[in-house]
């Protein structure tokens, strides 16, 4: 046991040594035409060989640093306590949730402005996230290609104002419908596909949909993207300092305040709040009608569920089709958020993302969502100084995060220990 | 009721079927006996449309199902309990009852709701209980139980004395047969023949994908080459 993990431990180091060298050791120097590869300096051969050490020190302590981790005290309820009354559960929940909505109504005018900026990304992280949580929390089907519907709501808005001069809110249901639509077309082949290979597809579904952007300049603009997307009015009343479009007013002139450029963050914040909770509340209505009782059965046992005659494809691409209407959602406030869009920001790791905050905020419960949004968008802010090492932070939380608490943060359903009994 | 004529059923290239003819009358417990691998659960999934039979041709109540999807098939007044329970492990008793009652109004979900605690008390005091902390053999009640929930005119049941002890089994048994009482008919598959077959109106055997033998459930008991191979001699 003990040789095989030194053996082990040693075969770890040496990965780390032949992967890190050439990665972080060489260096590509151009010299006026010429492109010259310089070795390592001294100073980080000896952080390659400090990296292959802890490596090397972590493989052959694994067990007992392991097991470390595991005793430190959960501060959440363990997982394997009875579940709490699902009424009793259900009340409590909306409690919270009526509680930070009511607390996210006020808070914008207490804070500054790029805190508002910030909290307006969070709730479109958040809208997206409900809408996966139903394809992958309550149906089960993994989707790699999330932001493919995000993209579509977004590029719709885009283009419509583009094209046509379409303002937001009429924008709003179009996109939403068009990714549903979307996903109603992509999901009726797909979804015969189990596991993996739906994932894979979905996955591949994402690139095109990006690729395709990118690559129709004439009408996406490419890689240019498009500009120019218009706010949000509010019953016809801009919110610039001069009024951009025939026939509107301005918020600030109409109301006879001085102009300010918080005005719009504001409210743009609270559409995209207004909205975070309509999409909240549709889908707790979703999950509570037959329609979510039927994702969950087909999650939980598919030849069971067929066998009391459910379609399996009518209950998938239910799922499929209600969690790409609210992309397309989140797509349309974006645009109007960002003002400008362009293929970059639908990459495969917004998807990545995405499904990181359901993941972590427990696998069909909203205010774990909520949480985890407000935790992924966040956090990476606030390592802003750290900036290079973001992602290396980020995935090294998840990592902990599956060791410790792999249920997530508030599970919908808790997993609990199988009694087996003499009968 | 249910008819079965020469049906074949393949998985890929593999014919698991060869041909097999069953008949199950309204109002009569049907017993299907056989060996580990002979088809018991194929023929029964091939009567729900998955897989679907290769050739031949399947009747529910006259109306010929063979090339119908699975879903529509099982809202025909047919339910089935699967082998294996699998009963959905994550949802209470209750939630797993409400499943089976998909395609009905509330008001019948409650009346059948009442009828399977009637039939298993044992599953009203565990209501809010999920289902997968529960006992082998009270997974097995909330499996029939939730087969129960559509109000189907036939039931079929894929081994439900599968892994049980003796004692529950004969509850199991005992309920089957409260079941033909009150008008529902029954198509069981069993290894456990001798119980099987003492409650069985007819029985067949089934062996390797082709039915081998065919009578009432007296008589299969006491043939002898029944008894050899499935009775312990
Ligand atoms: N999904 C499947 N794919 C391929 N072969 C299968 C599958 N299910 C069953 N079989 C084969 O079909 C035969 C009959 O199996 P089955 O119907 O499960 O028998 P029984 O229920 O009588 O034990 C066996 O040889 C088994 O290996
Ligand atoms: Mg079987």
């Amino acid at each position: 046991m003990a040789a095989n993990n030194f053996r082990h431990a040693l075969f770890c180091a040496f990965i780390t040594l032949i992967i890190s060298y050439p990665i972080i050791g060489f260096n590509l120097e151009a010299q006026g035409i010429n492109v010259t590869l310089t070795g390592a300096d001294a100073s980080t051969i000896v952080m390659v060989l400090l990296a292959a050490l802890i490596v090397f020190l972590f493989q052959m302590f694994r067990e007992q640093i392991m097991g470390g981790l595991k005793s430190i005290p959960h501060p959440l309820p363990q997982s394997n306590k009875e579940p709490m009354a699902e009424n009793r559960r259900a009340k409590i929940e909306s409690w919270v949730l009526t509680g930070i909505v009511i607390f996210a109504l006020f808070w914008p005018f207490l804070v500054s402005r790029g805190s508002v900026d910030l909290a307006t990304l969070v709730l479109i992280y958040i809208m997206l996230a409900l809408g996966l949580n139903v394809v992958v929390g309550l149906a089960g089907l993994l989707d790699l290609g999330y932001v493919a519907f995000y993209a579509v709501g977004a590029y719709t808005f885009a283009l419509l104002s583009q094209y046509t001069g379409i303002s937001f809110w009429l924008a709003l249901p179009i996109g939403a419908l068009l990714a549903a639509l979307f996903g109603l077309v992509l999901g009726f082949p797909v979804l015969r596909l189990r596991g993996d290979y739906l994932a894979i597809v979905t996955l591949g579904f994402g690139e095109i949909i990006r690729i395709l952007l990118n690559n129709w300049t004439t009408l996406t603009g490419g890689p240019n993207g498009i500009g120019g997307i218009p706010d949000p009015t509010l019953f016809g009343m801009e919110f610039g300092r001069r009024v951009k479009e025939e026939g509107n007013t301005s918020f600030h002139e109409t109301f006879g305040i001085a102009y300010s450029g918080e005005h719009k963050v504001i409210f743009l914040y609270l559409i995209a709040l207004v909205l975070a909770v309509f999409t909240a509340l549709v889908i707790r209505r979703f999950m509570r009608m037959p329609v979510g009782r039927a994702w969950e059965a087909l999650r939980e046992d598919e030849i069971a569920a067929r066998s009391l005659g459910l379609s399996r494809t009518a209950v998938k691409l239910s799922a499929f089709t209600i969690g790409a209407f609210f992309a397309g959602f989140a797509g349309t406030v974006f645009a109007s958020k960002q003002g400008f869009i362009s293929p970059e920001s639908f990459v495969f790791l917004e998807s990545a993302i995405i499904l990181a905050i359901v993941v972590l905020g427990g696998m069909g419960s909203q205010i774990g969502v909520v949480l985890a949004a407000i935790a992924v968008t966040i956090l990476p802010e606030l390592a802003r100084e750290f900036s290079e090492y973001r992602m290396l932070i980020f995935g090294a939380a998840m990592v902990l995060m599956m060791v410790w608490r792999p249920q997530g943060l508030m599970p919908m359903r808790r997993i609990h220990i199988e009694l087996k009994r003499q009968e | 009721m249910l008819v079965l004529e020469d049906v074949h059923t393949h998985y890929g290239k593999i014919e698991a079927l060869h041909g097999v003819s069953v008949e199950v009358k309204k109002g009569e417990i049907v017993s299907l006996i056989g060996a580990n691998g002979a088809g018991k659960t194929t023929l029964l999934m091939t009567v729900c449309g998955n897989p679907q039979a290769s050739s031949g041709r399947i009747f529910l109540e006259g109306r010929e199902i063979t090339r119908e999807p699975t879903a529509q098939i099982m809202r025909s007044g047919i339910a089935i309990v699967p082998e294996g329970r699998r009963i959905f492990s994550g949802l209470t008793v209750e939630e797993n009852l409400h499943m089976g009652g998909f395609f009905n109004t509330k008001t019948e979900i409650r009346k059948s709701q009442e009828h399977v605690y009637e039939l298993f008390p044992r599953l009203k005091e565990r209501e809010h209980q999920r289902a997968g902390t529960m006992s082998g053999g009270e997974q097995q009640m909330l499996a029939i139980g939730r087969a129960l929930m559509s109000r189907p005119e036939m039931i079929i049941l894929d081994e439900p004395s599968l892994g049980l002890a003796p004692l529950i089994i004969k509850q199991i048994f005992e309920i089957i047969g409260q079941l033909r009482e009150e008008g529902i008919t029954v198509f069981l598959v069993e290894q456990n023949a001798h119980q099987a077959l003492n409650l069985a109106d007819r029985g067949y055997v089934l062996e390797t994908g082709k039915i081998r033998l065919h009578d009432t459930g007296k008589n299969l008991l006491e043939n002898p080459d029944v008894q050899n191979a499935y009775l312990g001699g």
